[in-house]
């Protein structure tokens, strides 16, 4: 994999703000790549940055190898798909898409095959003579991916673009996309708060807080191995539990609440090694509910004090000991699975390995 | 409640009646018969719109109104554009001082800015002509055309320039293909209340025009000859009927640079 966009060390302050803080950043080649974190971390500005709006106050960015650093964006190869989709109201769906091609030197010929192909390409075969103020928020969307894919960008930008769609249709662009991103071969760069979408569409996701990367990883590895109480907590529900270090080897042994004493591995935990305190963070999907009631060895007994019921998993919530310290369990609702009630007194199995471990 | 919307609504048909009952006398008096402006009316004539085609001096008045109006509308609409471009879209030391000063013809009396410009002109030694009251309507034409285009810029979302910028074209371009077409229809109802108000403002023309009339004040000349009060009431009929397309046709060109960028989000 070669490097496309190299991010070298960018800040952006705005007046007294930083906004960007210093990130550094390499994304390869024909990479789903999603920048996530909640709003105002700063990775809008940072995706701007790359698209030319904005300029660093200080730091370098490389496409394909090239310095960024005094082009303009109508120079920059990159296009971008806006939040709001910036139609041009006053141009039909053809002449959208059409816009960016005025320059080049190609046959009308040509320009008509090449919209009619990435009309095609979107799912909008046909609407080339629809007015823009007559398209739905999904077609604009899809116009905003055509006129852009069309001009056959290195980087393709996305800032935010399905926050705007309902629901389902959300969840069918987020596929498109990753198709489309697929078929096409160009790197695409999403902006996104919405956790779920960047680990559904991504191969990499950077995750962003205050200006800086917290973490750079696949969804797999971000999911399963957050390096962060913050990223963990960002990213999917997670139990934090308080724990103190007894001895820290290869194994590390912990004293914690609930679980008592336990041992992971070395590579289960971030941080600071010489650090005394620890919070253990697992989730709720791996702890599970002896269906039986009966106890095993390393079991934790509970009960339950609340239940969420969403469809294909219910939420429990489970005080372990004290009332104050209370675990929450998803349990998927598929065949033969246990409605359990308010009060009910159940046992809970921890699946150890699935633990992480953060200094602090 | 519905008894203070009755008296509201007698307010405001009284109101409309002061307003425009006067104006509604001109055209009544334009096709009456007799050349004393008196009731009772004596009887229908179109004989003082017929007079207006053989007045050369009105021909020519009519002609310099034209050239001013339309000189004027244009200078102010330009200097609009750009004056709004830079106040909506950027940020610079005294914008606010310079708007309200570009904005303060409004309010001042016009007799005190035509005074005033007369004194200039006349200090610096250039001559009273057409051109000077150009340069007056201008000055009155300004904060309207500032107002409707301000408007306009506003409701244009910045994210359609930079995708334009995104997708290729330079500011020159993005200008020309983006910015100009979703401001036309204000650019069109700046032009036409700008030509509007210059066609029918008196004070400055009457102060600033040399030997060149505009309408209105030839107007203020007729009223020197009893005689011609007629047909100068016919001229008068044409004025409001032309004034009232003009306005009429400014804000439709209004509302629709309203609507057509508010409807795209």
């Amino acid at each position: 994999m070669t490097t496309l966009v190299e991010v070298q060390d960018i800040r952006k302050s705005f007046g007294a703000v930083n906004a960007v803080d210093g990130v550094s950043l390499e994304i390869d080649q024909g990479q789903f790549f999603s920048l996530l974190g909640p709003s105002g971390c700063g990775k809008t500005t940072l995706l701007r940055l790359i698209a030319g709006f904005e300029r660093p106050s200080s730091g370098h960015l490389l496409i394909d190898n090239k310095p960024m650093d005094d082009v303009e964006p109508n120079l920059r190869p990159t296009n971008m798909v806006f939040q709001n989709y910036a139609i041009f109201p006053h141009l039909n769906v053809e002449q959208n898409v059409a816009y960016g091609l005025r320059k080049k030197s190609i046959s009308k010929i040509e320009k008509e095959e090449m919209i009619n192909q990435v009309l095609e390409l979107v799912g909008l075969s046909g609407l080339n003579q629809r007015s823009a103020n007559a398209l739905s928020g999904g077609q604009k969307q899809r116009v905003a991916l055509a006129r852009a894919l069309i001009l056959k960008p290195k980087v393709l930008l996305l800032d935010e673009p399905l926050s705007a769609l309902d629901k389902k249709l959300r969840e069918q662009m987020q596929l498109e996309l990753r198709h489309l991103q697929r078929a096409v071969g160009i790197t695409f760069i999403l902006v996104t708060h919405d956790q779920e979408e960047a680990l559904t569409m991504s191969d990499k996701v950077a995750v962003m807080f205050d200006g800086k990367v917290e973490q750079v990883a696949s969804p797999r590895e971000l999911y399963e191995r957050p390096a962060s109480q913050r990223v963990a907590s960002f990213i999917g529900a997670m139990n934090f539990i308080n724990g103190t270090v007894i001895e820290a080897k290869d194994e590390i042994r912990i004293n914690s609440e609930i679980k008592g004493e336990l041992t992971i591995s070395r590579s289960q935990v971030f941080g600071d090694l010489t650090k005394n305190r620890i919070i253990i963070g697992i989730r709720p999907e791996r702890i599970s509910i002896i269906s039986d009631g009966s106890s095993v060895a390393g079991s934790i007994s509970g009960r339950i004090t609340d239940a969420s019921y969403f469809g294909e998993t219910t939420y429990y919530k489970v005080a372990c000991g004290k009332e104050s310290e209370t675990l929450t369990v998803s349990a998927q609702n598929s065949s033969g699975q246990m409605d359990y009630k308010i009060g009910e007194k159940v046992e809970l199995n921890i699946d150890i390995k699935s633990l992480v471990g953060f200094f602090g | 409640m519905a008894r203070s919307t009755k008296y509201l609504k007698i307010f405001a048909y009284t109101y409309l009646i002061f307003l425009y009952a006067p104006a509604l006398l001109l055209p009544l008096f334009s096709f009456n018969a007799s050349q004393i402006i008196a009731f009772p009316l004596t009887g229908f004539t179109t004989n003082w719109f017929e007079n207006l085609l053989y007045q050369e001096t009105l021909h020519e008045a009519l002609k310099n109104s034209l050239i001013v109006a339309v000189s004027s509308s244009i200078l102010a609409t330009t200097l609009g554009v750009l004056a709004s471009r830079s106040a909506t879209r950027y940020d610079f030391t005294g914008k606010q001082i310079s708007l309200t000063f570009i904005l303060a013809p409004l309010v001042l009396p016009e007799i005190i800015v035509g005074v005033s410009l007369l004194i200039v002109l006349i200090q610096l030694g250039l001559p009273l002509n057409l051109w000077s009251v150009v340069l007056g309507h201008t000055l009155l034409i300004m904060p309207f055309s500032i107002l409707i285009m301000n408007s306009a810029f506003n409701n244009l979302d910045i994210s359609l320039e930079e995708a334009s910028m995104d997708l290729g074209e330079n500011q020159f371009g993005t200008f020309y293909r983006v910015i100009l077409p979703l401001v036309f229809p204000g650019i069109m109802a700046s032009l036409l209340i700008g030509f509007t108000l210059s066609l029918d403002e008196f004070i400055i023309a009457f102060f600033l025009t040399g030997t060149d009339t505009t309408l209105p004040v030839y107007i203020w000349a007729q009223f020197r000859f009893p005689k011609k009060l007629p047909t100068t009431m016919a001229l008068g009929t044409v004025l409001l009927v032309v004034s009232l397309i003009l306005l009429s046709l400014s804000e439709y060109f209004r509302r629709r640079a309203a609507n057509s960028q508010n409807s795209v989000l």
